[in-house]
């Protein structure tokens, strides 16, 4: 019965309970480095842990017993396919997408204001930015770590040109930010450009940390440059959005529901754009070069051209939602940092790569679960829950939340060691050792 | 005073954090020779082992006074055994929990990076957790004074010993490589894993090793890099990625190169520090390894471990 095996799963489990407890336990400083562990360890509140961690145990031993009659009932249903019945035929995407347009519609009404901000600045801008960077990683297989550097400069470009106030540097003449709009679009895609024609010849790996040196280099110009960024103090003042036309006027303002329902507007126009384009001829070149990077240029895609495309796509959204950002609130170097670069990275992987409603879904479930820790811990220990859950994610679901099916149709084939050529695709090592 | 007057003082100093930046550097190299992988929370290693050296100093040296003479040469070692130790122990349970279900469930490789993020932000903010977030300084182990001077330049104690003990590490490690059994094992792996295999090396084994050899000089480099600028639960971020940027520059996979590219980041940074401004200093790092990339992607000595010493 206690095979070795399942002993270990218990030692597992202990040590996960333990763990939990140290988590969750009380904070300590570096005088008494070791208090705080054995506080939370040494603690009655430890029984609870090692109760779960049992729990745990013994649900995995049953879940073992009972996955061979659990395996037999969902053949049984999926012969029956009473669900797939039901949601058959070719309107049950729309139907599907028009239920969850619908529950994004309504959800912000059902919230408190500070979950409405939450919804705008944390899960909208970031839903946007991911989508923008799922066009680089998902689609052309190109990992950028320093995406947030197109978001810095389109929200750098919006102080520049909408305010006399904000920066020290500033236009000589002050746009509505609605102008700004096609203007920080197109700085960023030509900054993309700049940084894309010499490094996307490089490997992938070496795309990487230049990308994460671009991120890096121009978070710190932002923030050494007092005189013309305001440096480490941050941009004050930009105006908030405005149509003046005649006949309409309108202002969004310190409100979060207007610019949710902007936000909400411009991601669902950008996920539309984008699964056209996905299907475009300029799709399928990313793909087979997203695949197979030297057969694509045999076979006649101009390789360099297309990742310089996909790469000024993903900047111009980045940059596009940096006047958002700009608009909406106060921003200081310390909003374009590194973890936010990983951030967007770990929705777009989260939710499931090359699938934009994945990386709509990583940020609201990442997002939402860091906004889900904010009262229940201090503001800095959520970084080890949100931790966590990335990698027991990448463990157990490597794929995605929402994983395109072209994507996990990759990924059974390498687990089959079939097509593992793709550059981000399959591990080189280990699949045929274990 | 001008470039000139300082040049001696400048290098010096640079090679002191270069030296460090090397120390680092085989970690990612080294993992990248056996699994073409960037180990993200390596950074997250070098933290744990300065913090874990930190605490083994201060445990020993209860009193307030600056020990002399063997005391303090013990004292130090005592304070890099325990880092490594550490450092070996966090890189051992990464690979464990990161790395290895990853690998058996033939994960993409954009996972590994993902899950090496997720790891690294759970160990920072908990080290920030237990350890509280302020930085911490390392008790003085010696007196610290010019000990010499080469060219005009003062050469420190911290210098020397911080130095020393980097070169002693990388000249045992390039050893290892070059002539043990392990080492072979390594390079096997880092040509061909499959082929590997075929020839009875036990490649579970090796790429564990290997986690925990870079561990071991992480762990150490980090409670050195703590003497010189302190502690904090977010002290490896930084370092951690002029430590990469030292490996690709050095040709990443490659040991040499790993610890070339680390020596030269540091002079670099610290040439380029003084002429522009020192709030500069990491742009022109990463101004470098561009630069380098453009010119030579493969960086300086681009061979693969497997090739390479």
């Amino acid at each position: 019965m206690l095979t070795p095996a399942r002993l270990r799963q218990l030692w597992v489990c202990l040590a996960l309970g333990v763990l939990a407890a140290v988590v969750t336990g009380p904070g300590g400083d570096s005088a008494h480095p070791f208090r705080a562990l054995r506080r939370s360890v040494v603690d009655p509140r430890i029984g609870i842990f090692i109760g779960l961690a049992v729990g745990l145990w013994v649900l995995l031993i049953a879940v073992a017993r009972l996955r061979p009659l659990l395996a037999e009932v969902t053949a049984a249903a999926r012969a029956r396919r009473p669900v797939a019945a039901a949601l058959g035929g070719p309107h049950a995407t729309t139907g599907l997408n028009a239920v969850l347009l619908a529950a994004a519609i309504v959800a912000p009404l059902l919230v408190s204001t500070a979950a409405q901000q939450s919804m705008v600045n944390d899960i909208g801008i970031y839903a946007l930015l991911a989508l923008g960077l799922n066009v680089v990683v998902g689609y052309a297989g190109l990992l950028d770590l320093g995406y947030i550097a197109f978001f810095a400069i389109g929200a750098y470009v919006t102080a520049y040109f909408s305010s006399s106030s904000a920066m020290p540097w500033h236009a000589p003449f002050v746009i509505n930010p609605f102008f700004v709009f096609p203007i920080a679009l197109l700085i960023a895609a030509l900054a993309g450009v700049i940084l894309g024609a010499p490094t996307l010849r490089l490997r992938g790996d070496y795309l990487a940390i230049v990308t994460l040196g671009f991120g890096e280099i121009i978070q710190l110009l932002a923030n050494n440059s007092d005189e013309v960024t305001n440096g480490s103090r941050g941009v004050f003042g930009v105006p908030h959005l405005s149509v003046d036309l005649p006949g309409i006027h309108y202002r969004w303002g310190i409100d979060p529901l207007p610019y949710y329902y902007l936000l909400l507007g411009i991601v669902v126009v950008v996920m539309i754009a984008f699964g056209r384009l996905e299907r475009s001829r300029i799709g399928r070149a990313w793909a087979a070069i997203r695949e197979d990077e030297i057969a694509a240029e045999a076979t006649g895609v101009p390789t360099l051209r297309m990742k310089l495309l996909a790469f000024a796509i993903g900047a111009s959204v980045s940059g596009f939602a940096g006047v958002l950002l700009a608009t909406k609130q106060f921003f200081n170097p310390q909003s374009f940092s590194l973890q936010s670069s990983f951030l967007v990275v770990a929705i777009v992987i989260f939710g499931g790569m090359g699938s934009r409603l994945g990386a709509v879904t990583g940020a609201v479930v990442l997002q939402g679960l860091a906004f889900y820790l904010r009262d229940k811990v201090p503001p800095t220990d959520r970084y080890i829950y949100f931790g966590a859950v990335i990698v027991v994610m990448m463990i157990f679901r490597p794929q995605g939340l929402v994983p395109s099916r072209r994507r996990r149709r990759e990924i059974e084939l390498a687990g089959t060691t079939a097509g593992a050529s793709d550059q981000l695709g399959a591990a080189p090592i280990g699949r045929t050792i274990t | 005073m001008g470039f000139a007057d300082q040049f001696w003082q400048l290098t010096v100093d640079g090679l002191m954090v270069g030296s460090l930046y090397a120390v680092i550097a085989l970690g990612y190299t080294l993992v990248y020779g056996v699994l073409q992988l960037i180990n993200f929370a390596h950074s997250e290693v070098f933290m744990l082992g300065a913090f874990g050296g930190l605490f083994a100093a201060r445990g020993l040296l209860p009193g307030g006074a600056t020990p002399s003479g063997p005391a303090s040469v013990g004292l130090v070692a005592a304070g890099l055994a325990v880092g490594a130790a550490c450092g070996a122990a966090a890189a051992f349970i990464l690979e464990r929990v990161a790395y290895r279900p990853l690998r058996r469930r033939s994960a993409p490789r954009l996972a590994y990076l993902i899950s090496a993020i997720g790891a690294s932000l759970f160990a920072v903010n908990l080290a920030g957790k237990e350890f509280g977030r302020q930085n911490v300084p390392v008790p003085d182990l010696f007196t610290n004074g010019t000990l010499f001077h080469v060219f005009g330049a003062q050469v420190s104690t911290q210098t020397v010993v911080v130095l020393g003990a980097a070169v002693v590490m990388l000249v045992l490690l390039d050893r290892l490589v070059a002539r043990t059994r392990l080492g072979q094992g390594i390079r096997a792996v880092a040509q061909d894993a499959d082929t590997a295999v075929l020839m009875g090396v036990n490649v579970e084994r090796v790429i564990i090793l290997t986690f925990v050899i870079g561990g071991l000089l992480a762990g150490a480099g980090g409670f050195l890099y703590a003497m010189t600028f302190n502690a904090s639960y977010n002290m490896g971020f930084v370092p951690g990625v002029k430590a990469f940027t030292a490996a690709v520059l050095g040709g990443i996979g490659n040991v040499r190169g790993a610890m070339l590219g680390g020596i030269l980041l540091g002079l670099v940074e610290s040439y380029g520090g003084y002429v522009f401004q020192a709030s500069y200093k990491d742009v022109i790092a990463f101004l470098v390894l561009v630069g380098i990339l453009m010119v030579r992607p493969s960086g300086l000595l681009g061979v693969r471990l497997g090739r390479a010493a």
